[in-house]
């Protein structure tokens, strides 16, 4: 097997594209996006709902694409349940910047078993695959922190 | 022109001609299989822009220098040899950037004309209906979904079966006295299925429609003869043709461009100007706003000639043994569903496939890290791909410069897709 495509395709990325954490969008969702990526047609919609705390306790997604994009939505999903929103911005922010830099210095920690999307930097055209996913969430948040700021403190 | 077209020769073109091309010299680099998308280039091309430029570039029908007249000559020149090519006369070819923009041209011109500008021959309003293909390249779709808007006409379509083909019946039956326009692809960019276009092209006259055809996967890989199809205007592109980018060619029947009014205007289209209005010159020139590519329309009529010297009928027969091989290959891979034409049928050289539990994405990344180069996606054909109920197929396309081999590595290399990415059969 030529080693390039085992930098993309890493055995953790075949099996998330097929378990598919999180699949499924629940009921409760209080904010939801949907992500298309036009060059090839794939796409995500990811729902969320946060605790009273502020921490996310449901995160769901759907969606139809290839193995990056469906492995990263299902990693994501696994990686930022019951985190708080500031902890889930921090990490779609550290993944952006892995996906971003081409020089292949460490991935942080923190980004656990995704950093197995770290060889998609080298792949220029599969970027935005890993990132649907991340992309759809990082709006769902959006969303409620608008709401948030819209509506009167509630305290 | 072409020659009788012997079965060694046929077999042979890609031996004959590869090492034209400084981008398949190395025999262990990528087998190039998306000419579909756009073909290399052979140093002929090349070198004739480069000797023009070398020599002094210059504008072209403007100013009074030696170089201006060099250059007007030699794009002229290059503008004889695409007419001859396609069976147009001179004054039927016009530049344009490439074939997106030859259809727009036409569109754009029609829009102009039902807005009272210029001869209303081409005006369109409520009732008047355009009619297109299922099929359709995006290119020869939204910029009818535009003129359907702008004027109030209605956009129709022959809609296309499970396996994305149509028959002139299906056109029979959508064609009808409102029909204004009938456009539609010569060869599909997805199916390879190839339009019988003098057919259609007479159908859709008799009942007063004028005929644009999208022949950027036909005048490339066939002999096509413009005017014994019959069809009022065509669009192609230079760099799917062994030609640059930059450059494409919007093809007239003589009495529908100069009926045509002109969506672009400015410099080198006029006779008189006045502050308030402006007389155009005829066709091409009419068309031809602003300053020109002019060392691309001299690379693309090298591209022209270069194909000439190959032989359109050789080449077409060579291409009908790739099809035939690229069905084959694919054929040869449980799990794998080509789209289009069954095998038997003519197609052009090019399959388009569904690979079962693999994304197109994936196919494509594949193959292309086992050195074959395809084109993965909805290749601009979305309503296609939805009717085909998938979001992305993978293409493999071929060109005169393809060998039996690089065929072969297509097929391996398929073979193994969907064992890496852990679908059992």
């Amino acid at each position: 097997m030529s080693s390039e495509l085992e930098t993309l395709y890493q055995q953790v990325i075949l099996d998330h594209a097929r378990r598919r954490s999180g699949f499924g969008l629940s009921d409760v969702a209080t904010a939801r996006h949907h992500e298309l990526n036009p060059t090839c047609g794939d796409e995500i919609t990811v729902g969320i709902a946060l605790d009273a705390d502020g921490a996310i306790q449901t995160l769901g997604w759907e969606g139809q694409g290839c193995s990056i994009s469906m492995a990263s939505a299902s990693v994501m999903s696994e990686l930022c349940a019951n985190r708080d929103a500031a902890e889930v911005r921090a990490m779609i922010d550290d993944f952006r910047t892995m996906l971003r830099s081409r020089d292949g210095g460490e991935p942080p920690e923190s980004l656990e078993d995704a950093v197995a999307f770290q060889g998609v930097a080298r792949f220029v055209m599969r970027i935005k695959c890993a990132m649907l996913g991340w992309v759809a969430l990082e709006a769902c948040l959006d969303q409620l922190s608008t709401r948030d700021a819209a509506a009167p403190a509630a305290s | 022109m072409t020659t009788p077209a012997d079965a060694a020769s046929v077999a042979g073109l890609a031996d004959d001609v590869r090492s034209d091309f400084p981008a398949l010299r190395d025999e262990r680099g990528s087998a190039y299989l998306d000419s579909a998308a756009t073909s290399q280039t052979p140093r002929q091309v090349m070198d004739a822009e480069r000797a023009f430029v070398d020599a002094g570039t210059a504008a072209v029908h403007r100013g009074a220098s030696e170089a201006t007249g060099r250059a007007t000559l030699a794009f002229e020149d290059a503008r004889a040899d695409v007419a001859r090519f396609v069976g147009a006369r001179d004054d039927e070819i016009v530049w344009t950037q490439n074939a997106t923009d030859a259809l727009n041209m036409v569109a754009l011109g029609m829009a102009d004309a039902s807005a009272g500008l210029g001869d209303p021959r081409f005006a369109l309003g409520p009732g008047d209906e355009i009619l297109v293909t299922e099929a359709e390249h995006h290119a020869n779709l939204i910029p009818w979904q535009r003129l359907a808007r702008r004027t109030g006409a209605t956009l129709r379509w022959v809609p296309v079966r499970e396996d994305g083909t149509w028959s002139i019946d299906d056109a029979r039956v959508a064609l009808n006295t409102r029909t204004r326009v009938f456009a539609f692809a010569h060869v599909s960019n997805v199916t390879g299925l190839i339009a019988p276009a003098a057919e259609l092209a007479e159908l859709a006259h008799a009942v007063g429609a004028t005929v644009v055809l999208d022949a950027c996967q036909s005048v490339p890989h066939m002999p096509v003869d413009l005017a014994a199809l019959g069809v009022d205007f065509a669009a192609f592109s230079g760099h799917k043709m062994l030609g640059p980018t930059g450059i494409g060619v919007l093809s007239g029947r003589a009495e529908a461009l100069a009926a045509l009014p002109p969506a672009r205007t400015g410099g080198s289209t006029i006779t008189t100007v006045t502050m308030t209005d402006a007389e155009f010159l005829p066709p091409p020139q009419r068309f031809e706003a602003g300053t020109q590519p002019v060392t691309q329309a001299i690379g693309l009529g090298a591209a022209v000639r270069y194909l000439e010297g190959v032989g359109t009928a050789r080449l077409h027969a060579r291409e009908q043994q790739l099809a035939a091989a690229l069905m084959d290959a694919a054929a040869s891979v449980d799990g794998v569903h080509i789209v289009g034409p069954a095998a038997g049928h003519e197609r052009a050289a090019l399959v388009s496939v569904v690979v079962d539990g693999v994304h197109a994405h994936d196919v494509g990344q594949f193959l292309d890290a086992r050195g074959v180069a395809v084109r993965v996606g909805h290749h601009c054909a979305q309503p296609l791909h939805r009717r085909l109920g998938v979001a992305a197929t993978t293409r493999a396309s071929a060109y005169l410069y393809t060998s039996d081999d690089d065929v072969a590595r297509f097929a391996t290399a398929l073979a193994e897709v969907r064992p890496f990415f852990g679908v059992t059969p």
